[in-house]
């Protein structure tokens, strides 16, 4: 394990004792926390270690918003709702992948982002299954005290976040990771020294697709009711590239880092300033791009530079 | 030595344009084969058809008893089918260790990428850069990433190996250099096919000469006959060369 991989697994720890110190409202926090670091990881797999600029997000959570939601209310009990929604998410995308990932560029994005419209439409009419544009009821998961499902939820999340971070750092130590920076920096190169880059692209795929369809079975479970429109939300697949973006593009520590600061921005900015959060958050954005543009985890070696530079 | 490589027939179009047609030819193991032709001729595709970047339109290609023609440019690296680009293609974060290190991992199952390191360092050694191991591969020079193409391409301990260019933009003490190497990689076994615009260094090495025009294959035999063909002369060597050619020999 490398450094930083112990330093985010240190924060992921330290992160697990929120319930020691907060309330409810902390809680809640905590579980939006956790989810965001989910996107963020995610997408860092194909957008970070891959290269690919993906919009794919939001389809993923949807679908398995979708897929426990729907499960739940057939009699599934949640753990095991879940578990299917990552199997199917993980397979779904990876035969996804293998197609998707044949464009390129702005191609791949615009496709990616198509994903997600496509998705809401088939929701939205799939009423019989999905209750269409009324939405979904879903059946309470437990029936404890309002603390208590707090607390439930947060360590859902916070489990999926876990396992996403042990994903993450098995992958980007692997031959998969290694495969997937080549494909990055030179995939004409890349399949001449005989990488199937088919394959690691739909495994990439895969892997950032199938813990945020879990992510959305949970956010489904803690809401209780989704409709089409909330939760195939373009923005949750703009928010992960932003906090990659801020936290440092290709590393996991930096892309919960960004996650962590970018949940704290949309908290301060949208209790403060609900008018105009969006633009005053979307300024800030631009701010720290502007100043940071290799993100939160190049400040540690500008310091360093600094430092080295005086003496 | 029983055939390699053979071409049947084979064509390839890009849209109108008629990039290669018909051709047919046999390249024994063990073979020195300079691949030579106008700018256009349709050289690199050649190359390309046969690695599987872009598939003939028609026609058959074997590859050491097996049909290839419709593989993918990762199974035809699998196979032993090494080739360098033209255009230099390195992975260009990667030091030039790792660069050769993906070659040894990706082309052969089961390599850790430990042992592909490892790998890694004699190839390096064995071009000359094993002082720059560790330098990321867009800090070379010209000269240097050409020679990082070979020892990539030597990592995957190729049957037969396409060298395209490989002396275009260097110097001549560093087109000794190569030339040396590959003289060093025939010997060692490894049947090769060089696309090269430098005449000496063709004459020098290669045992066999296949020429190419507007996608036609129009001489293919021994060097000495090849250079004195009209239609050679007409399409690609010119007068000149000719005349002085034909003043030594
Ligand atoms: N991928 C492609 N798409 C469209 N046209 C192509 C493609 N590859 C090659 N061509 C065309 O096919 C013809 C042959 O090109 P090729 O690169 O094989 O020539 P060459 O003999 O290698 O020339 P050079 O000596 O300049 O490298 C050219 O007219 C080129 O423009
Ligand atoms: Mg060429």
């Amino acid at each position: 394990m490398t450094r930083s991989s112990i330093a985010l697994a240190v924060l992921l720890a330290v992160l697990a004792l929120l319930p020691l110190v907060g309330g409810a409202y902390a809680l809640r926090l905590g579980t939006i926390a956790c989810m965001y670091a989910v996107f963020a990881l995610s997408w860092n797999i194909v957008g970070g270690f891959l290269g690919y600029p993906s919009f794919a997000t939001a389809a993923f959570f949807g679908f398995g918003a979708y897929a426990t939601g729907v499960l739940m209310t057939l009699g599934v009990p949640l753990p095991l709702a879940l578990v299917a929604t990552l199997i199917t998410c993980l397979l779904a995308a990876s035969v996804l992948g293998a197609v998707l990932l044949r464009l390129r560029g702005h191609y791949f994005a615009i496709a990616s982002l198509s994903l997600v419209e496509v998705l809401r439409e088939v929701v939205n009419n799939a009423t019989d299954l999905t209750g269409g544009g009324m939405g979904l009821n879903i059946p309470l998961a437990s029936n404890s005290s309002v603390l208590g499902d707090a607390l439930f939820f947060f360590y859902a999340m916070w489990i999926v976040l876990a396992l996403t971070a042990a994903m993450v750092i098995a992958v980007s130590a692997s031959k998969l990771g290694f495969g997937l920076a080549c494909i990055r920096q030179n995939e004409t190169a890349a399949n001449m020294v005989g990488l199937n880059t088919t394959l690691y692209k739909s495994i990439a795929f895969g892997l950032s697709a199938c813990f945020v369809g879990v992510a959305g079975g949970i956010y489904a479970a803690w809401v209780h009711y989704i409709d089409p429109s909330d939760v195939f939300d373009i923005l949750y697949s703009v928010k992960p590239i932003v906090m990659a973006l801020i936290g440092g593009l290709g590393s996991p520590l930096g892309v919960v880092c960004g996650a962590l600061v970018y949940l704290g921005l949309e908290e301060v900015v949208w209790r403060n300033y609900i008018q105009i959060h969006s633009g005053l958050l979307g300024l800030l954005v631009v701010l720290l791009l502007l100043f940071l543009p290799h993100g939160l985890v190049s400040l540690r070696t500008r310091l360093f530079r600094r430092k080295a530079g005086h003496a | 030595m029983p055939e390699i490589l053979s071409l049947a027939g084979v064509s390839r179009h890009f849209s109108g344009l008629q990039a290669l047609r018909d051709v047919s030819l046999g390249i024994a193991g063990g073979e020195i084969v300079g691949l030579i032709g106008p700018n256009g001729a349709g050289k690199t595709t050649l190359v390309n058809t046969v690695c599987g970047v872009t598939p003939a339109s028609a026609g058959t290609v074997t590859f050491a008893g097996r049909d290839i023609t419709r593989l993918k440019p990762y199974q035809a690296a699998r196979l032993g089918l090494a080739r360098t680009f033209q255009i230099v293609q390195p992975f260009a974060e990667f030091s030039a260790l790792d660069n050769v290190a993906t070659a040894a991992l990706f082309s052969q199952p089961g390599q850790s990428l430990k042992a592909a390191r490892e790998n890694a360092r004699e190839h390096l050694a064995f071009v000359g850069l094993d002082g720059q191991a560790d330098q990321p591969a867009s800090t070379l020079t010209l000269a240097m990433r050409k020679r990082l193409e070979l020892a990539k391409a030597l990592a995957m301990k190729p049957k037969l190996l396409f060298l395209d260019e490989v002396n275009a933009g260097l110097n001549s003490a560093e087109v000794e250099k190569a030339t040396a190497l590959i003289r060093q990689l025939a010997a060692g076994g490894i049947t090769i096919v060089m696309i090269e615009h430098l005449m000496k260094v063709v004459l020098n090495v290669c045992t066999r000469i296949v020429v190419l025009h507007n996608g036609e294959l129009i001489a293919d035999g021994a060097p000495r006959d090849v250079v004195r063909n009209p239609a050679v002369i007409d399409a690609y060597l010119g007068q000149q060369y000719a005349q002085r050619h034909g003043a030594h020999g």
